[in-house]
């Protein structure tokens, strides 16, 4: 019977719990994690903040599941891997046996560090016990302000907003995550955020916080500018949790470094989800996801290979889905940084020029705002932002991830003006059609 | 033009009508806010776990949970989806 001990209880963890328990019925499985909550959805905790979403729900596990993974949770904080002895050390000092271990520890937001950072009133969005925290903040509060222009800076002020605080956005570039979103993009966006009352300051830099009897009282910038808030919420970036890998002597880079398998440098230690680079042997990228989904599948992959099973772990198409200032945004494959080994051209399309796609689509529409960019190969679809209307969503998904060959509607999309949304889903049409 | 008005929303109701609420769990985070906002109380999320269309007699197919979803994880589909589009 084999012994199975799982660092962390995120998505990658629970990934391998089942991928485990679906192929050995038999083995012990011990959940280790010093979140005090266990498993919950760490990205359902935005919605948490805009009061969407009960704190209760955001536990997707029933009785009825655990009862299924028969595993045990325990918490505690790891804080030594005796790699040779098969043992991890708690920080009380008692020690737990393994023969499989993995480390799905994931990832720490980025802290900050600027004069003040200690004051009550700054906040974070890493874990439920910071939401709660910041949902209690927002009861005494009338002004925040949120640091950071990425993803969980906008789920901040958007969070925020709808708790009816006014609210500050402070963003270092010019435009709201500049790195993915284009111009036009990131200007429809903070043109709705503004709608929603978030004032924007960009290209700025947050220098100090100052407090008033141990109180956040406002902030400055390096302008000069002064803003007076109670609430300083900051979400600039998050990174892997490095400290007890490397202390073991586990080969890590930027994240723990793995095989195809999810092994790690060490005898009989997994890894998988944010806390790990994985490194594609075709493509030879080797990067950190931070995405729930292929955290949830390495840890599967992790799984198996733990309880004996050959599987292979390799990266797809990324795809990241989000809500930006109220309008879903999926982005599927290579939009942000350009590809050099072919040249590629950007289409845009907008709500006026996509009115005629087939309603036998039926996703997500009735936004008021919908905008669709297309980063066209040489025969193929590269990648795609589609804000608001989803409806393209699911077939740019399959034509990016199958390199579906576009070229006989390549010089339709890249000309002026054109109806791109449409044709693309005439074409998709076509193929769906010749399928049947 | 009222006529092609027609002609779609009566595609959409015989879609939304034949169809079952698929997801995409790729997209999925398991926030919880479909099941919160199912009208009859199916656990939503619990399919899109598993990458099952929700196949609950007791759903209605009125959409709630494909509106309010923040990720886009579902949509309306059926058979032969795109024979009539």
């Amino acid at each position: 019977m084999t012994n199975y001990v799982i660092v962390g209880t995120g998505v990658a963890g629970i990934g391998a719990a089942e991928a485990i328990r679906s192929v050995d019925a038999h083995g012990t499985i011990t959940f280790i994690s010093e979140d005090l909550h266990g498993y919950y959805s760490r990205p359902g905790l935005a919605y948490y903040l805009t009061g969407e979403v009960d704190e209760k729900l955001l536990f997707p596990l029933k009785p009825g599941d655990l009862k299924k993974l028969n595993a045990h949770f325990s918490h505690g904080n790891v804080v030594r891997i005796y790699p040779q002895k098969h043992q991890v050390e708690l920080s009380d000092g008692k020690h737990v046996y393994y023969e499989r271990l993995l480390l799905a520890i994931g990832s720490n937001a980025i802290p900050l560090k600027v004069p003040g950072a200690n004051l009550h009133g700054v906040a974070k969005l890493d874990n439920l016990e910071d939401t709660r925290r910041l949902v209690s903040l927002t009861k005494n509060a009338r002004t925040a302000v949120v640091l950071g222009g990425g993803i969980t800076a906008l789920e901040l002020a958007e969070g925020l907003a709808s708790r009816k605080l006014k609210v500050h956005l402070v963003i270092r570039t010019a435009h709201c995550w500049s790195s993915v979103l284009d111009k036009i993009e990131a200007q429809i966006i903070e043109h709705k955020l503004n709608h929603d009352g978030i004032t924007i300051h960009p290209n700025s830099e947050l220098t100090s916080i100052q407090g008033k009897h141990g109180k956040v009282a406002g902030i400055s910038l390096a302008s000069g500018e002064q803003i007076d808030c109670e609430i300083l919420a900051y979400g600039i970036g998050v990174q892997p949790r490095l400290q007890l890998p490397k202390e073991a002597g586990m080969a890590c880079e930027r994240g723990i470094l793995v095989d195809e398998h999810q092994a790690t440098s060490l005898p009989d230690i997994f890894a998988a989800g944010d806390v790990v680079q994985v490194h594609d042997p075709l493509s030879g990228r080797s990067i950190i996801e931070s995405l729930w989904s292929p955290a949830r599948e390495q840890g599967w992959v992790a799984g198996l290979n733990m309880a004996g099973q050959r599987a292979v772990y390799s990266l797809s198409v990324p795809l990241n889905v989000t809500r930006l200032a109220g309008l879903t945004t999926t982005i599927i494959g290579a939009v942000g940084s350009r590809d050099e080994s072919e040249p590629l051209t950007i289409a845009h399309g907008d709500s006026e020029t996509w009115r005629d796609i087939p309603d036998a689509i039926i996703a997500q529409s009735g936004f008021d705002v919908n905008h669709l960019r297309l980063v066209v190969g040489k025969n193929t679809i590269v990648g795609a932002i589609v804000i608001g209307d989803q409806k393209l969503s699911s077939p740019l998904q399959v034509m990016i991830r199958n390199r579906v060959d576009i070229s006989e509607i390549r010089d339709q999309l890249i000309a002026p003006e054109a109806p791109i949304a449409d044709i693309v889903a005439n074409l998709w049409s076509k193929l769906h059609a010749s399928q049947n | 033009m009222f006529k092609n008005l027609f002609k779609r929303e009566s595609n959409r109701r015989e879609v939304l009508a034949a169809g079952f609420v698929v997801p995409d769990s790729a997209r999925c985070v398991q926030c919880g806010i479909c099941s919160f906002n199912c009208p009859i109380n199916i656990d939503v999320r619990n399919f899109a776990w598993q990458g099952r269309p929700i196949e609950n007699s007791q759903c209605i197919n009125c959409g709630e949970c494909v509106t309010r979803c923040p990720r886009g994880v579902l949509r309306f589909e059926r058979t032969s989806l795109f024979a009539e589009a």
